[in-house]
């Protein structure tokens, strides 16, 4: 009886947890698409899916439920163990990050100190699940999506990361949770953030391969990019770490820069604050889907300029003024 | 040199920010899609679609075999044969379509001196096989029944015109 209670009920108590996470993020990921499909409709002014089910609420259901249904195709030039384990490997890195996510006071799975390094070291590693992908393929279009892709990331990464020194200079702390009620003042993203929250916004549609900067999936240059060779449940999970990288860096901004859990104003601190964190999240996916409605794709040498020569040096030239303003308190 | 307001500019995202602005307001207008299976668009009085083989009110069948339409066809999508019925009136004993050749160009219609061949505002009549679409005589003469309403009154709502 003790062994249950000293070993085997904490570990069962985190495997509740983590499908307390992981099962609402693939909800939350499948209509993330309906959403997608919806806010793009409207604002070409179509209707978007409204068959399956009432206003096509059930048309995720019905998609997965076709993906599972098609036949896996493996190229016989792949590299058969790469090519399987690809998909795996990115939608397993899209969910680990989601560790260190604090979604309410203290509703975090794992409350370390170096939550925030631990997000960058999670997020770079991202890129191995494309750069497989594309390698192992053994095809031009994927090979040429996952150059692009690597490249792309490791850009937007530098940048990400100095924007986290930004934001890790003003709470003067690495844990999420403490960055968050650092924040009780007001929110990052209306003080002297301002430019460095804009940067992040730009930086992270770029890091997860988003319009305008979606080059590694350029339908009218390489086909599909990347999965282009995929087919059934590895593509389907291709596509779940991509929108679930979008939900992680959604709230990692969130968290970052709009208060986490923390309500705008104190009349309506009665709402319990993982509402307000799920509010905010969707609000800033909406971005998300605004921008790709929006703006058509950047060339790839412009993408790598407005990365190295615009965003890298201006967030660099921030993290000065941040220095200055937290040391001598202006 | 790029002039200081224009830089200005570009630092703000200021075209950026209104493209964003513009498609925001697109979010709450009217959607144009029409809901297809469920909803349809108007059409023209002259739309040519479907053809029908008509008869006169007493049933008798309109096509005297003159072969006009047969003659005009650019596509020769209409192939006839006629002959002496039982009481001495020349009328075809085959009279088909095949709209796999045709081209909807109405010259069959126009063609016609007793309007017995006439384009209907039937355009929802695809097929899994192309033999379907080869149109034997009784085949259009039971459309020519079935659209009869609809041709009539446009053929009378482009009266005018003719």
């Amino acid at each position: 009886m003790e062994f249950f209670y000293e070993y085997l009920w904490p570990l069962i108590w985190i495997a509740i947890k983590i499908g307390l996470i992981v099962a609402p993020l693939m909800g939350a990921v499948a209509y993330l698409t309906y959403a997608e499909r919806k806010v793009l409709a409207a604002m070409q002014l179509r209707k978007g899916p409204n068959v399956v089910g009432p206003f096509g609420v059930l048309q995720p259901v019905a998609d997965g439920i076709k993906l599972l249904g098609k036949e896996m195709i493996l190229p016989a030039e792949a590299d058969k163990i790469i090519f399987v384990g690809a998909p795996i490997f990115a939608f397993f890195i899209s969910l680990i990050a989601w560790a260190v996510i604090p979604f309410g006071d203290g509703l975090v799975l794992a409350d370390i100190n170096v939550g925030l390094l631990y997000l960058i070291a999670v997020s770079s590693l991202c890129v191995y699940g494309i750069l497989f992908a594309g390698w192992s393929s053994n095809s031009k279009y994927p090979f040429l999506s996952s150059l692009r892709a690597v490249a792309q990331l490791i850009s937007y990464e530098l940048v990400i990361g100095v924007v986290f020194v930004c934001v890790i200079l003003f709470a003067g702390s690495l844990n999420l949770s403490e960055i968050v009620k650092s924040q009780e003042d007001g929110w990052f993203a209306f003080t002297l953030l301002f430019p460095i929250f804009i940067i992040y916004i730009i930086a992270v549609l770029a890091e997860t391969n988003r319009h305008p900067f979606d080059l590694p999936e350029g339908e009218s240059e390489i086909v599909a990019g990347f999965h282009t060779e995929y087919s059934s449940m590895a593509f389907a999970m291709f596509f779940l770490s991509e929108y679930a990288n979008m939900i992680l860096l959604s709230s990692i901004a969130v968290l970052l820069f709009l208060g986490g859990w923390l309500s705008p104003i104190p009349a309506l601190d009665f709402i319990p604050g993982i509402i307000w964190f799920f509010v905010k999240v969707a609000l800033f996916l909406f971005i998300f889907l605004w921008v790709r409605a929006t703006l058509p794709r950047y060339r790839y040498d412009q993408l790598m300029s407005i990365g190295w020569k615009v965003l890298l040096p201006i967030s660099f030239l921030w993290v000065v003024v941040v220095s200055a303003y937290v040391t001598f308190g202006v | 040199m790029m002039s200081f307001l224009r830089y200005i500019k570009i630092i703000s995202l200021y075209d950026i920010v209104r493209g964003h602005i513009l498609t925001f307001s697109y979010l709450f207008k009217r959607r144009v899609t029409i809901n297809y299976p469920y909803e349809k668009g108007p059409l023209s009085p002259r739309f040519k679609g479907e053809h029908v083989l008509r008869r006169y009110p007493n049933g008798e069948e309109r096509c005297i075999a003159c072969k006009l339409c047969e003659v005009v066809c650019p596509a020769q999508a209409i192939t006839i044969d006629s002959e002496f019925r039982q009481d001495g009136v020349r009328r075809t004993s085959r009279y088909e379509i095949d709209f796999n050749k045709c081209i909807f160009c109405g010259l069959c219609q126009e063609a016609c001196p007793v309007d017995a061949i006439v384009e209907s505002p039937n355009f929802e009549f695809g097929t899994w096989t192309k033999e379907e679409l080869y149109y034997t005589k009784e085949r259009l003469l039971e459309k020519g029944d079935l659209w009869e309403g609809a041709v009539a009154s446009n053929l009378k709502a482009n009266q005018k015109y003719r």
